[in-house]
């Protein structure tokens, strides 16, 4: 579904992303984990296209077509979703009318037709009821004065909603008290099935005690360390980032 | 001889024909002095060192030569289509200056008085006679003068006290723009009596193409514990000039609330003095959208005469194109107005690079124990924002209309007319102003 390749990312000519190589296939959960400053989130942000940031080398093929050269809203609707790790506040815009703005934007694409009120609101109180989101919050101004955990629950409630075929997760776990994760955690597996994959960016284990990676990747100074399965997260909770570290270093010495 | 007073001559050879005898001699007493006052104050060309006009350029209509606005008509339908409309509010309709009984929609309740001012000086002489120009004085300003020295039909409203008038009344002026540049001096005067309570639309509505200059005044009275609820909304056509002087008089205990949208104007100004007694609730709400080379002016002032009142004004403009607008004016707490609480607003929106906005809102205060603030900003839509809309596959200008619907909202939503806010959702969102800037 996903092949990045020998990617190169700059912000400012400060390279930020010193060669990624990554395979992401359908039914696959991915962990990006590493320190901060390490360059997940440039990952994130630049497979959906995110401004701001140079590819000085290398491609990201999804599903077959290099999406470089696409804008964000092509590339989601191609399928590729970015849950933020700072969702942005939208004064005036009504919540509602954002995510049906968005369903709409996507079944256009497919050349479906636009939701009318009542099917829209059907599907969204569905969503919602999963992300315990109430009408309230539905009606306000997109993130306006939503507490950190109501922003996260509206990314994945956006994220179930829109039902990408690939999903990255920027950070979701940041922040949130453990209801809140659980909550987030139990939204990101109602979505998971054997035709999408998620890619799911975090600094901490925790997360993944709810959401179970097939594949762990340590992300350091820009460069994908080590990869493995899920018992790589857990060494990780053992001993901190420092083993990897000097591991790396030895290695290159 | 110079231009300007080539045009003052003008304006006295059309004055000729208005004081002809008919009227009252205290009208047309208003009228020689309203125009021996314009004829020595003309037009506030002049703005070095002007504050009052440092941003705004009036040469235009100072060099135009306007005619006498032609008799003209209009459909009851065309009308509908272009005004805010409601059958069941009273509605008293002006077309290019002239009132029109066929169009209008006349209160059958006793408790208020509205009708043409040239009518009704027969039967309300003595409330017109002592409350117009009492305000809206002839004597500093130009266009407050030249409208005074052409008053005829116009807009009186009288609420008796303590009346709570369920019906909203809309005064429309509609102008019908056509290729010879006209003049019309729509005039106001709003009595809300003691304890009364009223809703009030003043709408100035062109039709057609053309030049044509908008010359008004508004006078709106409230006395003790008056409470109105004023809305003015400029949609006129694409080459017309407005210039609005407004007054308002809040008597102790009075509310006045009013939101005021602009939508269309090739040169706009809206000149508000708001004074102020004591105890009174002041909320001043505004929207402006500018687009081509659109040029509105808004000088809005607040005056704080007496303690214990509070003031609130929050006004938003999205600027597009090539378009300008001024926001300026200050709220003044003299001495004794203890116990003031005033906040000021204006933020504007730029969706253009070349869009420029002047704003300068400003405090004098003598009095202790106030509580005054006031604030400013302008920027343009930002990257993240937009990003984050467009990652949900929103395309840039449907991301770019939420936003700025999303901006203008906050004030349409003021709105507690529905007939109103529907029409305003129709003119304003039909033709926002769309998003210029390179991504």
């Amino acid at each position: 579904m996903l092949e990045i390749k020998d990617l190169h990312v700059s912000i400012d000519e400060t390279e930020i992303l010193k060669g990624i190589n990554l395979s992401v296939k359908a039914g696959e959960v991915h962990a990006i984990m590493g320190p901060n400053g390490s360059g997940k989130s440039t990952l994130a942000n630049i497979i959906v296209g995110r401004p701001g940031y140079t590819v000085t080398r290398g491609e990201v093929i999804f599903e077959g077509q290099n999406i470089m050269q696409m804008f964000p809203e092509d590339r989601a609707k191609e399928g590729i979703f970015l849950a933020m790790q700072y969702p942005v506040e939208l004064a005036g815009v009504r919540t509602w009318q954002f995510l049906k703005a968005s369903v709409d934007a996507l079944r256009k694409h497919r050349g479906e037709d636009q939701f009318s009120v009542r099917q829209f609101d059907r599907l969204l109180d569905e969503k919602r009821q999963i992300m315990q989101i109430g009408e309230d919050l539905i009606r306000r101004s997109v993130n306006e004065g939503y507490s950190g955990g109501e922003k996260k629950r509206n990314e994945i409630l956006q994220l179930l909603l829109l039902n990408p075929k690939l999903a990255l997760l920027d950070e979701t776990d940041s922040g949130l008290d453990i209801d809140a994760l659980r909550i987030v955690a139990e939204g990101v597996n109602t979505f998971k099935n054997s035709d999408n994959a998620v890619l799911l960016v975090t600094h901490y284990q925790r997360i993944l005690n709810y959401i179970t990676p097939d594949y762990v990747h340590v992300l350091l100074d820009g460069r994908i360390a080590r990869s493995g399965g899920k018992e790589l997260a857990e060494e990780l909770e053992d001993k901190g980032y420092e083993w990897i570290i000097k591991d790396v270093a030895a290695a290159a010495s | 001889m110079t231009q300007a007073l080539a045009k003052n001559e003008r304006y006295q050879a059309q004055f000729k024909g208005i004081v002809d005898g008919s009227s009252p001699e205290w009208l047309d007493g208003l009228r020689r002095q309203g125009m021996k006052d314009f004829s020595s104050l003309g037009f506030p060309t002049a703005r070095r060192g002007n504050e009052n006009w440092k941003y705004t350029n009036i040469n235009a209509i100072a060099n135009a030569e306007f005619d006498i606005a032609p008799a003209s008509d209009v459909t009851l339908e065309g009308l509908k289509q272009s005004a805010p409309w409601d059958d069941d509010w009273t509605t008293l309709v002006f077309v290019n200056g002239r009132y029109s009984a066929d169009l209008s929609n006349p209160s059958t309740d006793a408790s208020v008085t509205v009708g043409s001012i040239s009518e009704l000086t027969r039967s309300n002489g003595n409330i017109l006679e002592s409350h117009l120009t009492s305000i809206a004085p002839t004597a500093n300003d130009g266009f407050a003068a030249l409208n005074t020295a052409f008053v005829q039909d116009g807009a009186f409203v009288h609420v008796a006290e303590g009346v709570d008038l369920e019906t909203p009344l809309h005064l429309l002026f509609v102008s019908t723009a056509n290729e010879t540049p006209f003049i019309t001096h729509p005039r106001v005067l709003v009595v809300a009596g003691k304890e009364s309570n009223a809703t009030i639309i003043e709408s100035y509505v062109g039709v057609g193409e053309g030049k044509y200059f908008s010359n008004v005044v508004s006078e709106i009275i409230l006395e003790a514990g008056a409470q109105v609820d004023h809305y003015r909304l400029l949609d006129e056509s694409d080459e017309a000039y407005h210039v609005g002087v407004a007054r308002v008089s809040q008597g102790d205990d009075s509310s006045f609330s009013s939101a005021a949208f602009y939508n269309n104007v090739r040169l706009g100004r809206h000149d508000l003095l708001v004074t102020i007694g004591d105890g009174c609730e002041t909320k001043l709400a505004g929207l402006y959208i500018t687009t081509g080379r659109q040029h509105v002016d808004n000088f809005i002032n607040l005056d704080h005469t007496k303690p214990n009142s509070t003031s609130r004004l929050f006004y938003k403009g999205i600027l597009a194109d090539r378009s300008r607008a001024v926001f300026g004016g200050t709220v003044y707490v003299r001495d004794g107005a203890i116990k003031t609480d005033s906040l000021q607003s204006d933020k504007n929106l730029l969706l253009s690079p070349d869009a420029e906005i002047d704003s300068k809102p400003a405090l004098f205060i003598w009095a202790d124990d106030v509580k005054c603030g006031h604030g400013a900003t302008a920027g343009n839509i930002d990257r993240d924002t937009l990003f984050y809309m467009r990652s949900r596959g929103i395309e840039l200008e449907e991301a770019s209309r939420l936003l700025i619907y999303g901006f203008a909202a906050e004030i349409v939503e003021t709105v507690k007319l529905k007939s109103l806010s529907d029409h305003l959702e129709r003119i304003f969102l039909d033709s926002l102003p769309r998003y210029s800037f390179e991504f």
